[in-house]
């Protein structure tokens, strides 16, 4: 073996003097999280004991069980000979109601999301709008939809309004959040690029920021509309009107094939939905 | 002409990475600024636009500071300076005359920027870049759709939008291949020459560099080792800037860049 002059001795060991026999022959992956192996052990072990412990205080009513069983059969049993005919008309407004919830709450909730989420990206805006902006989210994201529901229908009475302001509250600390985080991992370059013309504050949101996060916006937008949908069904049984109000009645009187039916329903059009956000996805790519 | 005068700056970890940096770049000189990764180069450039700020020092465009200038007063600098990127820093889903266009966001407000209305000249003006980059037939195109070579030549239509007083220009090359390397170094310095603009352009291909640039600044761990001539750029200044190495592959070059240079002139 020849070296080139000047780097003769540029780390390289001679290979002449040592074979492969001199190196070992195993290796472990260095342990990550717990260096002590006793320690490793030992929460290995607490934890396997806590969670047998754990399960053996839960009480299991197996009477209860066994008699619940057969009105769950019931239930599968109206899934399976769903009617749609005899609540027709209730299930047919329910329907129209909730879908007009999930819109126009989806359509409110983006176009608020849309200044907070970008008052809550840290690489655009000074720490105290930060700060205010990730307070609005945080509020939002920790009353859970049924709360804020009964409180809506409580101030605003029984129907879709209350609805429609629960799903439009619970949209924004769902879209802010994706929303800024989203803004938080653009591409630093044509952040810097757009920097470098001279442009404003407003210009860089729109010209360097928009570009990127507009696709993922859209399909969040899809995707919150879905769940809007779901979360009306749910919120419609304390009163905040929908297909959740009659879903809530179809149990109450025990007509679990118009229950089944409504279900059904809610399936298929969530699967609507998911199909149709994915092409949406692929066409604003 | 921009003057630097004792720039320095220390990022918030302590790390030092320029060490009071002097020097001066006269109209429509090409000043290539080499040395090693971790040296201050990218540091130094963005200085002179304050993407990075100063830790101290001065920065002078045609006799204006620009270091102390306010928020509002630095837009107004920014867009004096065209930029010009690694990896080209397009704004991919924006097509390429919008990117062009965004040369000009500096001048237009924000309504017409956000309605894409901007002035006739502006337009008209874009339109005749992409034509010297050879682009015009792909104005309407996203800039995702163009290869590495054609978005470098948008990013170089992009800062000429601007109408420059000086041009910074951050790795050009970093990414693309030998011979398009070459035929966008000779751009940006055909278009120097053209407008008798100034320019740095930080390069790691020192081959490159010496080819294209009429004046070399060394940098080594944040200070200025060396600044002259490219024919000047020896074994003792390679070693001075990177370190020892076996430089001959390097100094071979340098008869045939004499020589290619002249040929440049002349063509």
């Amino acid at each position: 073996m020849s070296s080139s002059p000047g780097n003769s001795s540029a780390g390289y060991a001679s290979a002449d003097a040592v074979t492969n026999t001199d190196y070992p022959t195993q290796w472990r992956r260095p342990p990550t999280l717990v260096k002590d192996t006793k320690l490793r052990y030992a929460l290995i072990i607490g934890a396997i004991v806590y969670l047998i412990l754990a399960i053996g205080t839960v009480e299991v009513n197996w009477a209860r069980v066994v008699e619940g069983l057969d009105r769950g059969w019931r239930f599968i049993k109206g899934f399976l000979q769903p009617d749609f005919t005899t609540r027709w008309s209730d299930i047919k407004t329910g329907m129209i109601e909730s879908l007009t919830m999930a819109l126009t709450s989806t359509v409110a909730g983006v176009l608020i999301s849309i200044p907070i989420g970008i008052g809550a990206a840290r690489n655009l805006v000074p720490p105290f709008v930060y700060r205010i902006c990730r307070a609005i989210i945080a509020v939002s994201r920790s009353l859970q939809e049924i709360i804020i529901a009964i409180l809506f229908v409580a101030m605003f009475g029984f129907g879709p309004f209350a609805g429609f302001l629960t799903l439009s509250f619970a949209t924004i600390g769902f879209l802010s959040k994706l929303l800024a985080e989203d803004i938080e991992v653009v591409d630093k370059s044509q952040l810097e690029a757009i920097k470098a013309t001279g442009a404003s504050w407003w210009q860089l949101v729109n010209y360097a920021v928009q570009p990127q996060v507009t696709p993922r916006l859209i399909g969040l937008s899809l995707y919150r509309l879905d769940i809007n949908f779901r979360e009306s069904a749910v919120i419609g049984i304390v009163g905040a009107g929908g297909i959740g109000a009659t879903l809530n009645t179809a149990i109450d009187r025990y007509e679990f094939d118009s229950a089944g039916a409504i279900l059904l329903l809610i399936i298929f059009i969530v699967m609507l939905a998911e199909y149709s956000s994915g092409y949406a996805r692929k066409w604003v790519q | 002409m921009l003057r630097v005068d004792a720039l320095s700056k220390t990022y918030a970890t302590g790390d030092k990475a320029l060490d009071s940096v002097s020097f001066t770049v006269e109209a429509g000189q090409v000043v290539g600024l080499i040395g090693p990764s971790g040296a201050g180069k990218s540091t130094l450039i963005r200085c002179v636009n304050r993407l990075v700020e100063p830790t101290s020092g001065s920065v002078h465009l045609n006799n204006q500071a620009i270091t102390g200038l306010s928020r509002k007063q630095l837009g107004e600098m920014r867009r004096r300076i065209g930029m010009i990127f690694q990896e080209y820093a397009l704004v991919e889903r924006l097509t390429v005359m919008e990117n062009v266009l965004s040369g000009r966001l500096g001048y237009v407000s924000f309504w017409r920027s956000f309605l894409r209305k901007f002035p006739a000249e502006d337009v008209q003006q874009a339109y005749a870049l992409l034509d010297r980059v050879g682009l015009i037939q792909h104005a309407n195109k996203r800039a995702d759709a163009l290869s590495g070579g054609q978005r470098q030549r948008v990013g170089i239509a992009r800062a000429l939008e601007q109408n420059p007083e000086l041009l910074l220009v951050d790795e050009p090359t970093a990414s693309l291949d030998p011979k398009t390397s070459r035929s966008i170094m000779r751009l940006i310095v055909g278009i120097c020459q053209e407008r008798n603009l100034p320019a740095i352009i930080n390069i790691h291909d020192v081959v490159l560099a010496r080819q294209f640039t009429q004046r070399l600044i060394g940098l080594q761990d944040g200070k200025v080792v060396f600044d002259g001539l490219p024919s000047e750029l020896d074994d003792s200044v390679l070693t001075r800037i990177y370190g020892e190495e076996d430089w001959t592959a390097i100094e071979g070059d340098r008869a045939e860049d004499a020589e290619s240079a002249e040929d440049e002139s002349v063509a």
